[in-house]
């Protein structure tokens, strides 16, 4: 996958080497904050392998697996991780998505599912406006259907739910 | 003879209206998973799961299997008619089975792609069905330290075997470890590595983890490339089946070859994906019209898809018999069999008869279904395909939502989900392998459990690793197997064609 970047047209984008050290480096951190944890709990023997005896020697090996891969980013031919066409691609649905999940919260699953059914397909911007408010009405009911009446899964529910009766 | 008396026992379990019926719904959700983007085999199970708790767990094991058999069948649909493999097992089925649509033979292709699926899953249940009883048995005699021994045997399998780099399946595996390792410590009772939140008390469910990293994930890499597939129409009549089988016998070769080279694949944990790669390179070496590959040969489509499903069937085994999955979707499987409060391993062929012959004989039965199920239906299955993604993209996501959620009824989870969808998104462009960290995260536990029950025994000395011969050669087996794929590596580089073929394989994804 590496070297698609080069074989195509060079296309603009976010090169792959910042991203393969800043993940490195992300997990080299997390190697820390392991270490750091597993130690301070007590790695060593008292009567038996300590709690932190296990995940402690993980983190070694961890931490010097991703200084490895750090190592390696800088060797490795630069390439392109994702062109900015790919990542607006990309944000467009993630975008949608941060929202869909915040909403679950205060509004309840199933109005949090049509307000991003029509974010999704308004951002998109492939469908006539009566496709859209019809798919984020009879999903959003046809899950109600299938999770609440047939599995009887509680799943959140907010005030429009709750004026409904349920 | 035993087991074959159990074996019919479990037919008679399997073949009860009530689990044929969850056998053909699983199947046909299993295609639905397998040829939806963003939707796979693990993850398509991971979701179903919650719903299944209140079931039978003999059906509902049916069901999940299914699914799995389903998802296995339906990448095929895709990588054939599509060009996009809608699993990474089917990644080398597109090689020929793509030219062979564009020349007006899609229906020979699939119709040779999914039978050669069913022989090579066929072939899987076989080797199941005789061997796992016995490598069970064998397995009653493991103590902690054996068992350790078996799991760095499957990982250290992982990394020697792997494609990818060795240091990235070293830190994804390493992640799953420490994942596993958050929260609640079983066998001393003390909280780790949840730096005082009250979310992490309960740890990293590997439900939600795999939801994000194969589902979310799935759908940000998909819709990189757009929101509009473009593919071939097919339509499969009998006369076309026919004519296919009838022409399969002169392959026999390679069918055999990549079941062989499936069957190991899948019991050591090499996986289904590396398993469809060589069953490929394989018979491309080996077929007189070797150079016609690529090109639309019909034995391209039937050697990766044989080793695929003789690999994802046989990934079972060493579940089935010692607890420990060769693949991602076993091991989602697994983390199935503990939530319904069967522990897996070779307790689980005393204990547990009827179920995991009802299990396996519906292995039988379930790919008979699928095999039917997939040639009646591949127009309506291709047919989803043309649903436009905007519509099926959020449904997907929400379906994923809602999968993340059922699980402990908490909306931390779903934040958690879409985290590790980034995190996924990222690591697959990074090419960081996926399926280590999920088997570490499911093993994570009972590996830990083991070695340091092992080591209590012992009293601290990893001398314990060497105590018998059974161990010592697990051990050594292990480092033979870590140290494979290096050896494999630096006697290539010194013939002077270092990591060619791999990067040619690359190139034509």
């Amino acid at each position: 996958m590496s070297n698609t970047g080069e074989a195509e047209t060079p296309e603009p984008g976010i090169s792959r080497r910042p991203v393969e050290i800043a993940t490195a480096l992300l997990l080299i951190g997390l190697a820390g904050v392991v270490l750091y944890d597993s130690h301070g709990r007590g790695a060593g023997w008292d009567g038996g392998p300590q709690n932190g005896f296990f995940p402690a020697r993980v983190g070694w090996i961890f931490l010097a697996a991703s200084l490895f891969i750090l190592w390696q980013s800088f060797r490795r031919p630069d390439g392109i991780f994702v062109t900015y066409e790919q990542l607006r691609q990309v944000v467009r649905v993630l975008g949608p998505l941060v929202l869909f999940v915040a909403l679950i919260q205060p509004l309840g699953l199933y109005v949090a599912s049509a307000i991003f059914i029509v974010a999704f397909m308004a951002v998109v911007g492939t469908s006539r406006w009566w496709s859209i408010g019809l798919t984020a009405l009879i999903v959003p009911v046809v899950c109600f259907w299938i999770f609440e009446l047939q599995f009887r899964v509680p799943l959140p529910k907010g005030p429009l739910e709750a004026m409904l009766g349920y | 003879m035993d087991d074959l008396a159990s074996l019919i026992a479990g037919f008679q379990v399997a073949l009860s209206w009530h689990n044929i019926g969850f056998m053909a719904v699983g199947v046909i959700l299993g295609i639905i998973v397998g040829v939806l983007p963003g939707l796979g085999g693990p993850n398509g199970v991971a979701i179903l799961l919650p719903l299944t708790f209140g079931m039978d767990p003999t059906s509902a094991i049916i069901l999940l299997s299914s699914i799995y058999w389903g998802a296995l069948f339906g990448g095929a649909i895709t990588s054939i008619l599509f060009n996009i493999p809608g699993e990474a097992w089917s990644v080398a089925t597109t090689f020929d089975g793509y030219p062979m649509a564009v020349q007006g033979k899609a229906a020979e292709a699939l119709t040779a792609a999914f039978t050669a699926s069913f022989i090579g899953a066929l072939s899987g249940v076989v080797l199941i069905t005789f061997v796992a009883p016995l490598v069970a048995q064998f397995a009653l005699r493991f103590g902690p330290a054996e068992f350790f021994a078996v799991f760095l045997l499957t990982f250290c399998s992982f990394i020697g075997m792997g494609r990818e780099n060795r240091a990235k399946i070293i830190a994804s595996l390493c992640i799953g470890f420490l994942l596993a390792a958050v929260g609640l410590d079983s066998i001393s009772g003390d909280l780790r590595m949840t730096f005082g939140s009250t979310e992490l008390m309960r740890g990293f469910d590997f439900l939600i983890v795999v939801i994000g990293l194969f589902g979310v994930s799935e759908i940000l890499l998909t819709v990189e490339e757009g929101l509009v597939f473009k593919g071939k129409q097919a339509k499969i009549d009998l006369m076309v089946v026919l004519r296919t089988w009838a022409g399969l016998p002169r392959y026999w070769a390679t069918l055999l070859r990549s079941a062989i080279v499936g069957m190991w694949m899948g019991v050591t944990p090499g996986g289904a994906i590396a398993a469809s790669f060589m069953g490929y390179g394989l018979a491309k070496r080996f077929s007189k019209r070797g150079k016609n590959f690529g090109k639309g040969e019909i034995e391209g489509v039937l050697a990766p898809e044989t080793a695929a499903h003789a690999a994802g069937t046989s990934a079972l085994l060493p579940m089935l018999a010692l607890g420990i999955p060769g693949s991602a979707t076993a091991a989602v499987l697994l983390g199935g069999l503990l939530v319904w409060g069967l522990q897996p391993g070779p307790m689980l062929f005393v204990e547990q008869k009827d179920f995991v012959w009802g299990l396996i004989a519906s292995m039988y039965l379930g790919n008979l279904a699928g095999l039917v199920i997939v040639l009646a239906t591949v127009p309506l299955f291709a047919a989803i395909m043309r649903i436009p993604f905007s519509f099926v993209a959020p449904v997907i996501l929400i379906v994923c939502a809602i999968g993340a959620y059922t699980i402990s009824n908490s909306i931390f989870d779903i934040w958690l989900m879409l985290i590790f969808g980034v995190v996924g998104y990222v690591f697959k462009k990074l090419d960081y392998p996926l399926a280590p960290l999920i088997l570490a995260l499911v093993l994570g536990d009972r590996a830990e459990d083991a070695f340091r029950q092992a080591l209590l025994g012992s009293g601290g000395s990893l001398g314990i690793f060497w105590a018998n011969g059974l161990v010592a050669t697990l051990v050594v087996l292990a480092l033979l197997l870590l140290c494979w794929g290096p050896a494999g590596d630096a006697i290539a580089a010194l013939r002077g064609r270092s990591r060619q073929d791999p990067e040619t394989a690359e190139a034509t994804r």
